[in-house]
Parts: C-alpha cells; structure tokens; sequence
C-alpha cells in the first residue's frame, strides 16, 4: 500500500487524555513495543480499558533513534520464528493500521570478509531456509549487480567474499510505524499519557496492584514492561533483578543524497550497517558503547570506526557529510536475545532485552507480549524468551550468529 | 569519549582501555553448594546501575593492569579510581575538572600486585568485596 502523500500531523493522530485513576492494564513505555501491545491488547483480546504511560514523548526513546531495519535471517529456530512472524506482520500491517510507514522490501546483504564469515553465512542460509525464512548466498559479482556502488575489489583489507541475501527484508519509517500504531490505539480505546514518569509500583504482598507516576497513581490489575533501556531501572522499583545491562548505541545520517544505495548493506566484521532513507540520508549504524551507560550519547571512536569501514566499502561515501549523530539506550543481554514473559512479581509483565535489535522485533513483540498479559501465560512464539532461561541454561546464543555482533 | 585516568599511566584515551564490568562481584566461596537460581546470579545479573556504578577496567594498550573506577553512567563523570582489591570508595568523589577523574589512589604502583581475596562469604557483593 502506497498512499504517496504525507501522513497527517501527529499531534492530531490521537488524544492526548488525563489518565484516569484505574485501568485494566498499563504499558510502561511508549515507543514501537509498548504501542504495538497496547494495539494486540485492544485488538486480539478486547482489553480496551488500557494505558501506555510514557514518560517523554510518544516514541521518543529508542523508537526515534534506530536505524530502521526489518529482517528475519537469525540463526537459531526460536529466533527465526519470532522475528519472521515479526516480518510477516510487517508485510500485512500497513493496510491494517490504514497508514502508510513507508515498509520497503529493498533487501538486506549481510557481507562475508573472512573465510570463517563464509562458512558461517552459508550455514545461516541453510538454517534459514529449513525455519522457511527467506535467504541467499551470492558471490561478489552477485553483490556488486545488487548494489552497484560497493567495493569488490580484493586489494582492500577486509574484501567484500560474499553476502547473504534476504529480499523480503528492508526498512520502514520509524516514526510513522509509531505514530500509526498510535492512531489505531487511540481510535480503539487505548489512552496514550505522555509526559507520565512511573516512580514506583503499589503492590500487595506480591502482587502489583497500581503504579505511582508523576501525574498520579494509577490502579491496574495488570502492569507491562515496555521501557529497553530503563527496564532494569523499573524492576527494581519493583523489586526484582533483571540481567541486563544498558549501553549506548549510536547512529548517524548523512545529508541528503540522489537515491544510491537500493539495499540495506550489513557488516559484521568491519561493523558497519547502511541503508538510504527515503528521502536520501545514508543511514549508518555500528556496535554499542562496551561500557553501561545512560546518557542517549556514545563515543567518537564508535564512529570514527565505522566511517572507516563505509568508506572503504563505499567509496564514494568520501566525501559525503555527516548531517547528525545520536545514541539511544540499548538493554543486551548475555545471550543477545529479547526476556519477553512473566516477572517474579504476580501480574508484572516484562518485555525487555532487545539490544540493538529491538525495532524490527516490533510488531511480534507486541503481539505476543499482548497475549502474555491477556492471558498470563507465555505465547508460543515467546516462550523461549522467558527470564526462566537463564536458571535453566537454555539460552538463545544468538551473539555473532545473528549476522550482526551485539 | 572517556578520558581515563590510569592510576600507572595517568590520562588516556578511552580506546586504550577494556571494560571490565562491575566491580566488587566475588567468586562464589562454595561453589558446589549453589542452585541453579544462585548460579544465574552469578553468571548472568550484574547491577544495571543509573547512577554512580563502581566498575573493572583494564588499560589493555598500556601498563595491562586492571583497575576499579567510580563513574556516573548518565553523565559519564569519572568519579574515582582506585586499586583492585581495595574498598570501593564510601562516597562519590567530585569529578576533576580538567581530566574528568579524581584519582584516589594512593600508591599505584602496587595496584599490579594486590592479590585477590576470596573471603567473600556469599554471591552477593559485600561492601568492600575485590573485584
């Protein structure tokens, strides 16, 4: 679906209501994962009595920050299938959020510049294929048809030996996937709080019963966790551990540029990844900050490595200026993979652990965190993904296996 | 971009140096007798603190020693830096002005050699605890 105008000025895509003093559940967070439960939560389970409590403004955390790409190609089963529902969900949920986010299916090439990346790509399109993902190996002529404007030449440090290919993947404008998920949740119900600071949590015995804001206390049967990086923050208040640690992860954008990139272009080795936005930015981004940190900045040193790997994959890129440069605040985890369930605190929900990946997660986030706190019991999709593993030992290493270092 | 300020080789650029981590997260004493809820604890949940965290970094390009810093990870101040095997320090110190770093430090040539203690009696991290 492809509407070709712009669509309308957020501030009147929803209310902007006083929060009432009881609902039948609360979001905390309100970016893409809190938007997107508050949206299944209304819509698959009728729970339209609901609040998403965002303690900035709507999608204004890691939701504005992301580097905007949607794909399925991780390696191990549990991964692939939440994050290939996740893609799936794309493809349809523009029509039906009846808003256009710009979701283009350009591609993504994952680069291979060692012998070892290789064979550990073609293993991945093998995985891939067997969890019906959608993936290719090509050579690098195959590359360079795709992407004309890459560095093939083998003189380079790091030579580009070869991609995997996920054509149904691709990028979507964050800020129009939020405001879309927005404008449905409000036409459903759902009361959307911004400036709403959670300070802490009622409870009974272990139970959570309401939550204390800046704007009040608000009374809830049911309390989800959307907040990525300041997850492990609320839990406290609440009075549990998460293992998490929060860093910051940069981005930047160029100026604007005739269209010259048709694809989205990752990098492990060299770390960087590339896309052209629509109307032109080169959008890059690389790994996080190896320190904690809260602060929405990084350092230069992150960048300064990643525009020496665009550069010599890109050369054209030279002489290209940065326009702006950000950081978000991203929660990993030891396994590199999402904690979406059931808390140790009766009636808490968490959804947290995304790391650097949280945005193309978005919508299977949602849907299967929704029936979590609907039903209070994991769907089958997060299962997998629930605190419990990390007593039990089975993690989802998806750290390098995921076709992007975390 | 931190500047760091070694306790052996005084300030440097943040890309010398490998995070450690949090600091003062001892070993388990009886390791045989933890479940699997301790080991988890151990393994995988480390203090995700907003605030003043007193973590382990290791000036991997320079003397190759490890050390213990106090740092404020919402400002990036660095508060303290102090030898391993030493108390983290009671309170937070202010940052210099023009390092960023307050060195407490009183002798950084023995920082090399403290040995580990392994007296901590639990898997939570007393007040004090090395590493």
């Amino acid at each position: 679906m492809s509407t070709h105008h712009l669509p309308e000025h957020p501030d009147f895509l929803w209310r902007n209501p006083e929060p009432k003093s009881s609902y039948d559940a609360v979001i905390v967070g309100g970016g893409g994962h809190g938007l997107a439960t508050a949206y299944f939560l209304a819509k698959n389970h009728g729970m339209t009595n609901i609040a998403v409590l965002e303690k900035g403004w709507l999608a204004g955390g890691n939701m504005a920050r992301n580097t905007t790409i949607i794909r399925s190609n991780y390696l191990w089963d549990e991964s692939a299938a939440i994050y290939e529902h996740a893609l799936k969900l794309w493809e349809i949920l523009p029509e039906e959020l009846e808003y256009d986010f710009l979701f283009s299916q350009r591609g993504v090439m994952n680069l291979a510049h060692t012998l070892g990346d290789v064979r550990e790509s073609m293993r991945r399109v093998g995985a891939n294929k067997l969890n019906g993902v959608d993936a290719e190996w090509l050579d690098p002529q195959q590359v360079k048809e795709l992407c004309p404007i890459l560095n093939i030449n083998d003189n380079i440090r790091y030579p580009v030996m070869g991609a995997t290919y996920q054509p149904r993947a691709g990028i979507a404008k964050h800020d129009h996937v939020a405001w879309a998920f927005a404008r449905k949740c409000d036409e459903l119900g759902v009361d959307i709080i911004q400036n709403c600071e959670v300070t802490g949590f009622l409870k009974d015995g272990n139970r959570v019963v309401g939550v204390k804001t800046n704007q009040g206390t608000i009374h809830t049967e049911k309390v989800g966790l959307c907040a990525a990086g300041h997850s492990s923050v609320l839990a406290e208040m609440a009075g549990f551990r998460l293992p998490i640690q929060s860093h910051p992860l940069q981005a930047l954008v160029s100026e604007l540029h005739e269209p010259v990139h048709p694809t989205v272009v990752m990098s492990n080795h060299v770390h960087v990844y590339v896309s052209q936005a629509h109307k032109g930015e080169l959008v890059m981004g690389a790994g996080v900050d190896s320190y904690n940190g809260y602060g929405q900045r990084g350092s230069f040193h992150v960048i300064e490595h990643q525009m020496a790997a665009a550069v010599e994959l890109f050369p054209i890129f030279a002489r290209a200026h940065v326009l702006r440069t950000w950081g978000g605040i991203v929660d990993t985890t030891l396994d590199a993979s999402p904690i979406v369930g059931t808390t140790p605190v009766e009636n808490m929900f968490v959804n947290c652990g995304w790391g650097t990946g949280g945005f193309k997660g978005t919508p299977a986030a949602g849907m299967t965190f929704a029936h979590t706190i609907a039903t209070g019991a994991p769907h089958k999709l997060n299962r997998p993904f629930a605190l419990e593993r990390f007593e039990t030992g089975a993690l989802i290493d998806e750290h390098g296996a995921a076709a992007v270092a975390h | 971009m931190l500047l760091i300020s070694c306790p052996n080789c005084g300030s440097r650029d943040e890309t010398e140096f490998h995070y450690g981590g949090q600091a003062h997260v001892p070993y388990p004493e009886n390791p045989n007798e933890l479940n699997d809820r301790e080991w988890a604890e151990f393994l995988f949940y480390r203090d995700n603190t907003n605030g003043t965290f007193a973590e382990r970094w290791l000036h991997s390009t320079g003397c190759r020693q490890w050390f213990n810093m106090l740092r404020d990870t919402v400002t990036y101040d660095i508060q303290a830096v102090y030898p391993m095997g030493t108390p983290r320090p009671a309170s937070a110190f202010p940052a210099a002005a023009e390092s960023g770093t307050a060195s407490t430090a009183a002798d950084s040539t023995t920082i090399g050699t403290a040995s580990p203690s392994t007296s901590a009696t639990s898997t939570s991290a007393p007040e004090g605890a090395t590493k």
